[in-house]
């Protein structure tokens, strides 16, 4: 690997003593300019964030002043006054809310148990898997006590919400999508093309398309609502209804994304296997299951990794869409970042942008310890 | 060594049965018309009027209502700097950010592939000691010059000796997950200090703003891409040219970037597709001069209400381009940029 470097510089003209320096230093030139630019444009103001989430911030003349003040922000986000907005209002737990509790909490302690009891079992690593599965508990429980009640979720909730549903939905669809097109039939290059379009478009426009499709009195979708006498209710004034329409346009501009690199992941697949399965009697049921999907499970992970970190940055789609509304029934925690930034509350929308920075760490840690191994022992 | 990779080799279980070809081509088509539907309703409200928008549904051209050109009139004319000036910010700032993101980024993805680093602990807790220094310095009042030199004094000092003492450090596979990895930031998390930063050079509004923030945003991905494509290119052509002489520029220049062309088309697509798209970034950093299209349609809906015959020209005259390049490219974009993932 680094045998061309050490040729180089083991080559370097010696008797032209700059150049000869400076090819000893290559190393260093290639790689410095983008961790200048990474360390000035995103972890330094990172750091800075950190310090402005836990500060009140105001715009006096010609500049800004900070005032300390501790973790104020985040007691506000999390047991003051913005909770509702944050973490939503909960509601009397109903039967199917309990049940759905008690299934994944069994769920987790099975996974957890199986961890204790298997193999290669370490104290970091169960201790690091209590912490994540405490954490993950109580998202759950804020999930299911908000959604599943008479409660209203807030935006940490709605943007855990898109992010699950979208990810799902689009990795299905874009699966059996690859799947199709993968077949040898005429025109599947157009197929490929088009299924590829919706990823270009900006999400601000697509959120404009979908505001025209589901207007159910002058979209295109008009004689369907009429038919089930639907024309007065406008999607976007009911929250699941505005919510339904954020999702499905994600799904409609991302589901391209899975699509292209299951599609790649599969036709990169040796033809061998799957034929001597078919001469052995296998059917297409089959094939897929025990052939193809252990083999494309890396570029699966890979991908919905992918999409779930920038599910969680879902910000142009609900606020064009719906503006967030009805109310604040739409919006991510981006959205609900600017919005506070825009009532001027500096301090408090830094807290929120932390409040996903966590988010988004935790699900991706946790989504890649839970995944990683399986990929490994399936590749 | 992904880099020949045969076209169309794909699974084929032979011979589909008929009924099986039916069912498929329905599918297929159908979510050709889910992409295609909305499409084709954002090209025919553009040549409505806005009475017949509001009207109801009208699908069909010259059918069902007159096409006219009013609204591409209006956009194009009637209020032609305001749509000029956001287009030539966003051709502007995609290219130039795109263009400066694939260099620098392709850069140190080679550089992560081919040589070999060593930072050891010492000098990283060197450099935060200094900077801590430095941030203290300016914010306790001092010059930022002053607050500058002693940074660097009291890193060059804490290197030569403390830092020293510390042999492990962090290595390329180390140095290449913490670039990737700061693509899970959320642009939110960071645009505050950023934008503070640029008012305080004034620079808030300006290409420049734009243009260093969406580096610094993408970087990630090129880094990610690039090293995947880089590391599928053999290279005994590189070792041979270093055996010749070729200096380690001169071979990344006429060498490794010339391989390198499909992944870095397909990569310069992705992420031109980003800048061209970015919302966030923008609806923090600027207002009128800078302001980027995307933000341009999304006022579309502040001013008056929906205007959809003007937002759909506005829709149609942005994408465009962009469309227009994803389907010249497709076939670059299955084989270049793909690589990476697909290993996952």
């Amino acid at each position: 690997m680094h045998a061309s470097a050490r040729a180089v510089s083991a080559a370097a003209s010696w008797w032209r003593p700059m150049a000869s320096r400076l090819d000893r230093v290559a190393g260093g030139v290639f790689i410095l300019p983008a961790v200048v630019v990474i360390l000035a444009f995103s972890i330094f103001p990172l750091l800075s964030s950190l310090y402005v989430s836990l500060s009140r911030l105001g715009f006096a003349q010609g500049g800004v002043e900070l005032k300390f003040v501790g973790f104020d922000n985040y007691a506000k986000l999390l047991f003051g006054i913005d909770r509702p907005h944050f973490l939503g209002v909960t509601g009397p737990l109903t039967p199917i809310g309990i049940a759905v509790l008690l299934a994944i909490y069994g769920l987790f302690a099975l996974l957890l148990y199986r961890y204790a009891r298997g193999p290669n079992r370490t104290i970091g690593g169960l201790v690091g898997r209590v912490l994540a599965t405490a954490i993950a508990g109580t998202l759950v429980w804020l999930i299911v006590n908000t959604v599943l009640t008479s409660g209203r979720p807030g935006t940490l909730v709605v943007t855990l919400v898109y992010v699950a549903v979208d990810v799902s939905v689009q990795y299905l669809l874009g699966l059996g999508l690859a799947l199709l097109v993968v077949q040898h039939l005429p025109g599947r290059r157009f197929f490929r093309v088009v299924f590829l379009l919706p990823m270009m478009i900006t999400p601000v426009g697509v959120a404009y398309l979908f505001r025209m499709i589901v207007d159910t009195s002058k979209g295109p979708l008009y004689p369907l609502w009429a038919h089930f006498g639907l024309t007065d209710i406008s999607w976007v004034t009911n929250p699941w209804g505005a919510r339904l329409a954020v999702m499905v346009g994600d799904v409609w501009q991302w589901t391209p994304f899975i699509f292209i690199v299951l599609l790649a992941a599969i036709e990169t697949l040796p033809h061998e296997l799957v034929e001597a399965a078919v001469v052995d009697g296998a059917n297409r049921w089959q094939v897929f299951w025990r052939i193809t999907f252990p083999q494309i499970l890396p570029a699966t992970i890979t991908v919905v990794l992918i999409r779930i970190i920038e599910g969680f940055k879902i910000v142009d789609l609900p606020n064009v869409l719906t503006n967030g509304g009805p109310g604040t029934a739409t919006e991510s925690l981006t959205l609900h970042a600017y919005t506070i930034w825009r009532a001027l509350d500096i301090g408090g929308s830094a807290a929120v942008a932390y409040m996903l920075l966590i988010v988004v760490t935790f699900v991706g840690i946790s989504y890649v310890n839970l995944f990683r191994p399986r990929a490994a022992t399936a590749a | 060594m992904a880099i020949i990779r045969r076209r169309g080799g794909s699974v084929s279980t032979t011979s589909i049965s008929f009924p099986a070809m039916t069912l498929s081509y329905i599918a297929l088509f159908a979510w050709t018309f889910v992409v295609l539907f909305p499409l084709y309703w954002l090209a025919v409200t553009a040549l409505k009027t806005p009475l017949e928008v509001n009207a109801g549904p009208f699908y069909i051209p010259w059918r069902d209502f007159q096409p006219t050109l009013d609204s591409w009139h209006y956009i194009f004319f009637d209020l032609r700097e305001d749509t000029f000036r956001p287009y030539t910010n966003t051709v502007v700032v995609g290219l130039t950010s795109t263009a400066i993101t694939v260099l620098l980024g392709s850069m140190a993805a080679y550089g992560l592939v081919r040589m070999r680093y060593r930072v050891g602990y010492g000098a990283i807790a060197s450099f935060v000691v200094a900077l801590a220094i430095a941030v203290a310095v300016v914010v306790a009042g001092g010059p930022w010059p002053l607050g500058l030199v002693a940074g660097i004094g009291v890193f060059v000092l804490l290197l030569q000796t403390v830092a020293r003492r510390w042999k492990r450090g962090v290595g390329n596979d180390d140095i290449a997950f913490w670039m990737i990895s700061q693509r899970m930031l959320p642009p939110v998390a960071t645009v505050i200090p950023i934008y503070i930063f640029f008012q305080q050079l004034q620079l808030l509004d300006t290409w420049a703003a734009l243009i260093i923030s969406y580096t610094a945003a993408h970087l990630p991905i090129v880094v990610w891409l690039m090293r995947d494509y880089f590391q599928s290119v053999p290279v005994e052509l590189e070792e041979s040219a270093a055996i010749d002489g070729a200096s380690p520029y001169r071979i990344f220049r006429s060498i490794v970037l010339p391989l390198a062309v499909p992944g870095l088309v397909a990569t310069f697509l992705f992420v031109l597709v980003f800048a061209w798209n970015e919302y966030l970034i923008a609806l923090f950093l600027t207002s009128a001069n800078a302001q980027t299209l995307p933000m341009t349609v999304a006022a579309q809906n502040a001013t008056r209400g929906p205007q959809w015959w003007y937002m759909s020209v506005l829709i149609l005259i942005m994408i465009g381009p962009v469309i227009a390049m994803a389907i010249a490219l497709e076939r670059y974009i299955a084989r270049g940029l793909l690589v990476g993932a697909v290993k996952g």
